[in-house]
């Protein structure tokens, strides 16, 4: 008899079954999306400094990155003027030839909207951006940019 | 005889497992904006390039040494008051601004609201920020003196917009982004028209040693 018990109707549960596949979905999306930092720092990251007459750089492709900082290498010195570009450390010299293999990269007609990006730290000295900027004038790549993060207004 | 049913896999967690996953790569993932203060570097100048004469009186000269001090025009000044006096040296309107291109007379400014001292700017457009820093100058305190000197100028083009299109500077320029077709060419008018009313002059001098 027992067999035909009637069975106790309750609220039949949500079918949650799917939803795993659909979070991984979306974790799979935001793996695939994030592009891990594509050049290894050699520096210790350097602290911007906080400015609030910013622009944003788009078109990420057209911008070539120089850091400048305090090497992790203590063989380089503590100094806060170390310069890196890709994955070296290098000397203001070497910059142009860093610009021009940028520009290699893309095409003819939007060479004039490169942008250089300077991330450097605060407490690098204006000589060593001196140096890259007349280093930059000299292979003509005349847009700048001084990274820096939003600051508070005041 | 009841069959005894395969206890299945509680898959109930599992989503909670993800979620935690996805919330860790939510929150880790900088979608790194670059942004930054950009300038335009002046072309390499041809060896028998003779800078031209600017008078003293249209040039604001901002020295900064190497302890991160700052003399502006001779006096000893605080970051904070670089905005103030900046704004001062490039609304002055003094005199004649600069010829045009097609030899038409420069003329006085008429949207200035400075003193019009003798002693102190022409015209915006002739009104030129020099900043000369040491090679031992913190960059921290250079960009601070470039943003204070930017400000100035965001405050006098706000100023401009407002009266003449009544809105800001700042509104009027992320409209124009914003804008398509004709809409954008009638902003992209009012944009440079700001833009050359209050053109931003700010020159790096070759930094002491």
């Amino acid at each position: 008899m027992s067999k035909f018990k009637k069975k106790k109707k309750g609220m039949p549960a949500v079918n949650t079954a799917s939803l795993p596949d659909i979070v991984f979905m979306l974790l799979f999306f935001f793996m695939v999306t994030t592009t891990m930092r594509e050049t290894s720092l050699q520096i210790e990251a350097p602290r911007l400094p906080s400015a609030t007459e910013i622009k944003k750089l788009e078109h990420k492709s057209l911008v070539s990155t120089i850091y400048v900082g305090k090497a992790k290498d203590v063989k380089y010195g503590t100094a806060y003027n170390r310069i890196q570009l890709n994955d070296k450390i290098a000397t203001p010299e070497d910059v142009p030839a860093f610009i021009l293999r940028a520009r290699e990269e893309v095409s003819e007609a939007e060479v004039p909207f490169m942008t250089t990006s300077i991330k450097a730290d605060k407490e690098s000295s204006v000589g060593t951006i001196t140096d890259i900027r007349i280093k930059l004038r000299d292979v003509n790549a005349l847009k700048l940019s001084y990274s820096t993060q939003t600051g508070a207004d005041n | 005889m009841a069959r005894r049913e395969t206890p299945e896999i509680n898959a109930g967690s599992m989503a909670d497992i993800a979620f935690l996953l996805l919330i860790f790569f939510l929150v880790t993932t900088t979608m790194n904006v670059d942004s930054g203060i950009s300038k335009k570097l002046s072309e390499k100048p041809p060896p028998d390039y003779k800078p031209p004469i600017i008078k003293e009186k249209n040039i604001f000269e901002v020295n900064i040494n190497r302890n991160n001090d700052l003399l502006v025009e001779g006096d000893i000044m605080g970051i904070k008051e670089i905005k103030e006096a900046a704004i001062k040296f490039i609304d002055n309107g003094g005199g004649l601004g600069k010829p045009g291109e097609d030899g038409t007379p420069g003329l006085p400014c008429d949207y200035c609201e400075g003193e019009r001292s003798e002693s102190s700017s022409d015209h915006p457009n002739k009104a030129i920020i020099s900043v000369q820093s040491d090679r031992g100058t913190e960059y921290g305190t250079y960009i601070e003196v470039q943003n204070e000197l930017l400000k100035a100028y965001t405050v006098l083009r706000n100023r401009l917009s407002q009266q003449r299109y009544g809105m800001l500077y700042t509104e009027l320029e992320k409209r124009y982004k914003d804008s398509r077709g004709t809409e954008k060419e009638d902003l992209k008018k009012k944009v440079e028209d700001i833009k050359t009313s209050f053109p931003q002059i700010i020159s790096d001098a070759e930094p002491t040693s």
